[in-house]
């Protein structure tokens, strides 16, 4: 394969050559300012909507700001590990290494993710509800979520060869996407069964439109955040398990 | 058919030569339920509360404690390979290795649990819910507990790690199982959580066999 | 909407639980890039020296 990156001549993207480490790794680089950027100007206008826009709430009083990284965080965990899973499932599917590299990359910030979503919660029910653990439906299948992230890195990490790691952790990821709903579904079932707590952390306040721009605004922002974070890892990543090929000499000789 | 029974009937007689492996799980549950009351305290409406759950629990602990013994003996002393190269399919393979799995351990506990299950102080229609549940449910846990163990295959640590990578897909079983014997004890109707776990088996049988034996074939190219 | 500075700071009283949940997550989300780059700058530098020592043993050879 060529290694020559002409990219940058071409208006039509070709895909498939971006599926090479060699050719992947310089636009990586190139894009990783453009979604700090937007990480940043989303992350300003959520911030901004949340703390001076977004009015009290009648139930709440100031505490449901925390809704504003709380379900935000919640929505990118979910949504990482169902992209994480899919480029796997890529990797596994076409054998490339770069797709699995990619879901290599995004397991670490997915369970952050995950963690953030439920100390948040945490945070947000122990003065509303009196207690800083609540077995709801949504907070236990985080749990579970974060679970399912830790054991797809820990799998990673205590296989030694690197493509058969690709490939197992593959097979756990989407092994675990599609547990994910059946799990939901039991949980909820669990729930309503044992009518534990009365409280849900659903149960947040009726949502003004101001509400949803700033959720989303957040959502926006961490999704960027997420981008960027993960071009960065994935560059680390493609040095790392490259580092033999001709290419990576290259480029670490004009950076010396 | 006849290749399916062949390595059943090979793997059972395995177990056979070494039936301590197979006792110490069934020993271990044992061990663990009674570990519930002696922490907890022995009241009678107590323990006949959280029996389902205690005895579930045990159940998934002790099914965890034999599954990495379904492909690491072969793994390692190359027979899995051998096999693979044999012109059965994979997924008799390890179809068969799961149905043996159950057998020394998912079927035990089906029919020792009862007798915790009385320890526990359950009235008789929760005790036969609960071996129908563990009925349904074990070859649940053999099935999905396969893919964890052809995961793991020859990694340090394998059997720990199984245990982490299987546990959160084991909660559904564990909920409607346990759930369904609680809803009995207190005098509701089991027979949604028993369409469920019917399901959930049925789900299982159509899928792991094919995920199972794809995991093997990682572990072992 | 807000009076004053330290109106904002107290939250309504709910500071502690606003402030920790939107500082934990700048703690996280500020640390996570950081770490990332010195894991870069780690597999740089040791291709770096990998590169020096494979010329320097080419040098020695001659």
């Amino acid at each position: 394969m060529s290694q020559v990156n002409n990219f940058s001549n071409h208006r039509l993207i070709n895909w498939f050559k971006l599926s090479s480490p060699s050719t992947f790794y310089p636009v990586a680089g190139k894009l990783i300012p453009f979604f700090w950027v937007l990480t940043f100007v989303f992350g300003a206008a959520g911030l901004w909507i949340s703390f001076f826009v977004a009015p009290v709430d009648a139930v709440q009083g100031q505490g449901y700001r925390i809704i504003f990284i709380h379900v935000p965080a919640s929505w990118m965990s979910m949504f990482i590990y169902l992209v994480m899973a899919a480029w796997a499932g890529l990797g596994l599917i076409f054998n490339t290494r770069l797709s699995a590299m990619m879901a290599q990359a995004l397991a670490p910030i997915g369970a952050w993710m995950a963690f953030l979503s439920l100390w948040t919660g945490a945070f947000w029910g122990k003065p509303m509800w009196g207690a800083w653990w609540v077995w709801d439906a949504r907070l236990t299948s985080e749990l579970i979520l974060l679970f399912l992230y830790l054991g797809f890195i820990a799998l990673r990490a205590s296989i030694d060869d690197p493509r058969r790691a690709d490939k197992a952790s593959a097979i756990l990821a989407l092994v675990g996407v599609v547990n994910v709903p059946i799990i939901y579904f039991s949980v909820k079932w669990w729930n309503t069964l044992h009518q534990g707590a009365s409280v849900s952390l659903t149960k947040a306040p009726a949502m003004a439109q101001t509400m949803l721009l700033g959720m989303l605004l957040m959502a926006l922002c961490l999704w960027m955040y997420t981008v960027a974070v993960t071009l960065m890892r994935v560059r680390a990543i493609i040095l790392e398990r490259e580092a033999h090929a001709d290419w990576v000499r290259q480029s670490i000789e004009v950076k010396s | 058919m006849n290749a399916l029974l062949a390595i059943i009937r090979r793997d059972l007689l395995v177990v056979m030569r070494r039936k301590s492996e197979a006792l110490t799980a069934l020993f271990f549950f044992v061990v663990v339920t009674s570990l519930f009351p002696l922490g907890i305290g022995a009241d009678a409406a107590l323990l006949r509360k959280i029996a389902p759950g205690v005895l579930w629990v045990a159940a998934l602990l002790s099914t965890l404690l034999g599954l990495h013994r379904m492909f690491a003996a072969d793994y390692q002393d190359g027979s899995l390979e051998q096999l693979a190269l044999s012109p059965q399919p994979m997924v008799l393979l390890v179809v068969g290795k799961i149905i043996a799995h159950w057998i020394v351990c998912g079927l035990p506990l089906v029919l020792l649990a009862p007798v915790i299950g009385i320890q526990f102080d359950l009235d008789v229609s929760s005790l036969y819910v609960l071996m129908g549940t563990l009925l349904l449910g074990t070859p649940v846990l053999s099935l999905v507990g396969s893919i964890g163990a052809a995961l793991t295959l020859g990694v340090r640590g394998g059997s720990v790690l199984l245990s982490l990578l299987i546990l959160p897909l084991y909660i559904p079983v564990l909920i409607f199982g346990a759930g369904a014997v609680y809803a009995n004890s207190i005098g509701l109707d089991a027979s949604g959580h028993f369409s469920l776990l019917g399901a959930l088996l049925i789900l299982a049988l159509a899928f792991v066999p094919w995920v199972s034996s794809a995991a093997v074939k990682i572990a072992i190219e | 909407m807000w009076n004053s500075p330290s109106e904002f700071f107290a939250m309504g009283g709910y500071a502690l639980y606003v402030w920790s949940s939107f500082g934990i997550c700048a703690l996280v989300l500020l640390l996570e890039p950081l770490l990332v780059r010195v894991r870069f700058k780690a597999i740089v530098r040791r291709l770096k020296q990998e590169q020096l020592a494979e010329q320097f043993d080419k040098e020695i050879g001659k």
